[in-house]
């Protein structure tokens, strides 16, 4: 008998494909945030399939903090170029310079927080009715609330106690002026969904993600990568060890783990092996326990 | 975990309903946990709420309470979505609280869901949030409920009082249509059952509730006999490569498509043959629910965004009228004779609400019909009539062409989820 069974990668597939032709079809002027972390990867990549033969529809959006790794910017620019795509930046260093955000000070300095401003400025300055980005339900548990369509006041506030309920495939992208969208295709997928996909798919990725020897320092225990916008302590004096990162955020608040795994298979190994939740070298989670839903409330993706 | 064993992983989507105290979280928690799903710093947090709270064991439930206020007061108010992996699927939770009051959420959790967990306290037996939870699982069409007799530790693992529950929800279930319904005596608390093979109830036989999630048959829980291809959006690249291609793109809803098959157009009529079946990798041999794929036809005719493509033997009810069950889903009460905007697969129309048939009480499903006001978290049955025809299924036939949900034209909000009867 003939069985119409689909595995769940490719209903996962089937799924965000499904929601990024219906931003498409509801908004009049979308756009994808695209850092060139693996979650923006996976979602521009079916963007190209939900459209295919033709172009992507909407530009890729990049909030820059400015501290960025190379590595990330190099195929940023590499994938935008392949996928025949537009790239807009918004730059965290412009929302400084302009005295919209003010840089935080000391040890723990982060431009993390900062994106905030400039990604509503972008949304603003291009008039950009709906954001479409990466953001997965498993990584933090008030993500684990977030609707596929999430709207937006006029400041770009989330208020999760007055969620549009969101019923079958029927998603509502309906707005009075001002408002907006932030839309997430790949909600139910997990960090192993997305190492799975990105095998099975054979999707290119940035390098740091793969084990590679590097300069580090330890600080509370999160093993950060040495670059020019940290400042060290004389009690965390730069090492070498093999490396990769398990998220790719601002380069001063994204910690990578030890691992010799260079392959993804390796890496998918390493994934079901795993004990930390990728966002546990996350420290601008460890704020607090209700850190993420704060800035989500003030407009954090 | 082999490397390749993902490319026969399925998906099991399922729901769980209940209130603060029947052990719902401690379920949940207990399935992460015994699954090896929990992290490491997830539970070094739970752990330290709890010791802050002066809980004397880990207190599992605070995996799933995501929101500030809920964990300040200990219940859930919304639906919080959960995953965890064993070999041999990819479960996705929706976790949703079970007070009368939230009626709204526990409709929206379960809309997508194979699979519904109602658990009973085997203390206190079917009570009325068990009816209620069955009869939603039973409206929103879900196509396999497991009742989870839990707390059996507390009754001595007494086989008498889950045979008793069981026979109690038999007769409740008989007047509700449910395709598939398992008992399952666990501890949610203690560990019976749920991952491992109780110890302490050796006359049961069945299966744990693990087992079960595992390897119930969802294979025919999508609707592959009406074809039903609901256009989401037309591709014309316009390209030097593809000058004239034109593909309708969406999410078939039901039924196989294959290149050749003769189709129709609705709602203009118009007849064609499925050309290619098209994606990035080459074209496809067939596609089916829920694929969401990019369809050409051998003839160049209109279709947009709204229009349905289905058998010239099979098609979908076409009409104005139909009668619908509702959930309220808004504190605004539904307006008598109020019009509002509807969107029904990958259409947008307008309707007025013609009639308030009886609403049902969802406690004794007793039918109320000398009261018409309905309320956020009140079922009623009511009909419509929409400003264009829409193409339509019952949904007891077809989960997606059978649904719509109405939206407030002032406030944009989505107000109302409604099943076609």
């Amino acid at each position: 008998m003939q069985s119409y069974n689909l595995t769940h990668l490719e209903e996962l597939e089937a799924e965000a494909i499904f929601v990024l032709r219906e931003v498409a079809a509801q908004f009049e002027n979308p756009a994808l945030l695209f850092s060139g972390g693996k979650d923006s990867i996976i979602v521009a990549h079916m963007a190209k399939k939900a459209f295919w033969p033709g172009k992507i529809p909407f530009p890729l959006v990049h909030v820059d903090t400015g501290h960025n790794f190379p590595e990330t910017i190099e195929f940023r620019d590499r994938f935008v170029e392949q996928a025949g795509a537009t790239l807009i930046v918004g730059s965290v260093q412009q929302s400084i310079d302009e005295g919209k955000s003010t840089e935080e000070k000391g040890f723990n300095a982060s431009r993390n927080g900062l994106q905030t401003v400039t990604l509503l400025d972008t949304i603003e300055l291009h008039k950009f009715d709906c954001a479409m980005g990466g953001a997965r339900r498993d990584e933090e548990k008030a993500r684990a609330k977030e609707r596929f369509f999430s709207h937006r006041d006029d400041f770009g506030q989330w208020d999760p106690k007055n969620q549009r309920p969101e019923l079958w495939n029927i998603f509502n992208g309906r707005k009075s002026m001002g408002e907006h969208f932030r839309v997430f295709p790949i909600s139910n997928w997990t960090e192993m969904d997305v190492w799975q996909y990105i095998l099975h798919e054979k999707i290119e990725i940035p390098s740091i993600y793969l084990a590679h020897e590097r300069d580090v320092f330890i600080r509370d225990g999160v093993i950060m990568s040495t670059t020019d916008f940290i400042e060290q302590r004389e009690s965390e004096p730069t090492i070498k060890k093999q490396v990769r990162f398990r998220t790719i955020g601002d380069a001063t608040c994204t910690g990578a783990v030890e691992s010799d795994a260079d392959s993804l298979e390796k890496i998918i190994e390493e994934v079901a092996s795993a004990r930390t939740t990728e966002r546990g070298t996350r420290s601008d989670d460890k704020r607090s326990e209700a850190a993420m839903e704060d800035r989500k409330k003030q407009g954090y993706f | 975990m082999e490397t390749n064993s993902y490319l026969d992983m399925e998906l099991l989507r399922f729901s769980t309903a209940g209130s603060v105290d029947d052990g719902k979280s401690t379920l949940i928690g207990r399935l992460l946990y015994d699954s090896k799903s929990i992290f490491t710093d997830q539970y070094e947090a739970i752990e330290e709420s709890s010791r802050r709270k002066g809980d004397e064991n880990v207190n599992l439930a605070l995996l799933t309470d995501g929101l500030r206020a809920e964990r300040e007061q200990g219940i859930t108010i919304d639906v919080a979505y959960r995953y965890f992996a064993t070999p041999k699927r990819k479960f996705i939770i929706a976790d949703t609280p079970g007070h009368i009051q939230y009626t709204r959420n526990m409709v929206t959790g379960s809309s997508t869901s194979n699979l519904s967990i109602i658990l009973v306290d085997a203390r206190h037996g079917v009570v009325e949030q068990t009816c209620r939870h069955t009869f939603i699982s039973a409206l929103l069409g879900i196509p396999h409920v497991v009742f989870c007799i839990n707390k059996m530790d507390l009754v001595d693992y007494d086989e008498a009082v889950f045979e008793k529950i069981k026979a109690d929800l038999e007769a409740f279930s008989s007047k509700l249509d449910v395709k598939d319904i398992r008992f399952v005596p666990i501890s949610a608390l203690k560990g019976d059952n749920v991952v491992h093979a109780s110890e302490n109830m050796d006359w049961y036989q069945g299966s744990t509730l693990m087992y079960l999630l595992e390897n119930i048959h969802i294979g025919s829980d999508y609707n592959h006999i009406d074809c039903r291809f609901p256009v989401q959006t037309v591709i014309r690249p316009q390209s030097e490569k593809y000058p004239d291609y034109r593909g309708y793109a969406g999410r078939i809803a039901g039924g196989v498509f294959k290149p050749g098959d003769e189709v129709m157009v609705l709602p203009s009529g118009f007849t064609s043959k499925v050309k290619s079946i098209d994606t990035e990798k080459g074209s496809l041999e067939q596609a089916f629910a829920p694929m969401s794929v990019c369809m050409t036809l051998e003839d160049d005719i209109d279709i947009s965004r709204g229009d349905m493509i289905v058998r010239e033997n099979n098609k979908t009810e076409v009409d104005q009228d139909m009668d619908v069950m509702v959930c309220w889903l808004n504190e605004k009460k539904m307006v008598p004779n109020g019009k509002y905007a509807i969107k029904h697969t990958s259409n947008d129309v307008r309707c007025i609400i013609k009639e308030v048939k009886y609403k049902i009480n969802v406690n004794n499903l007793h039918r109320i019909e000398d009261d018409k006001e309905v309320s956020m978290n009140e079922i009623a049955r009511i009909t419509i009539r929409t400003t264009k025809p829409l193409m339509f299924d019952k949904y007891s036939r077809n989960r997606s062409t059978g649904s719509l949900i109405f939206i407030d034209e002032a406030t944009n909000e989505t107000v109302g989820a409604a099943m076609i009867v």
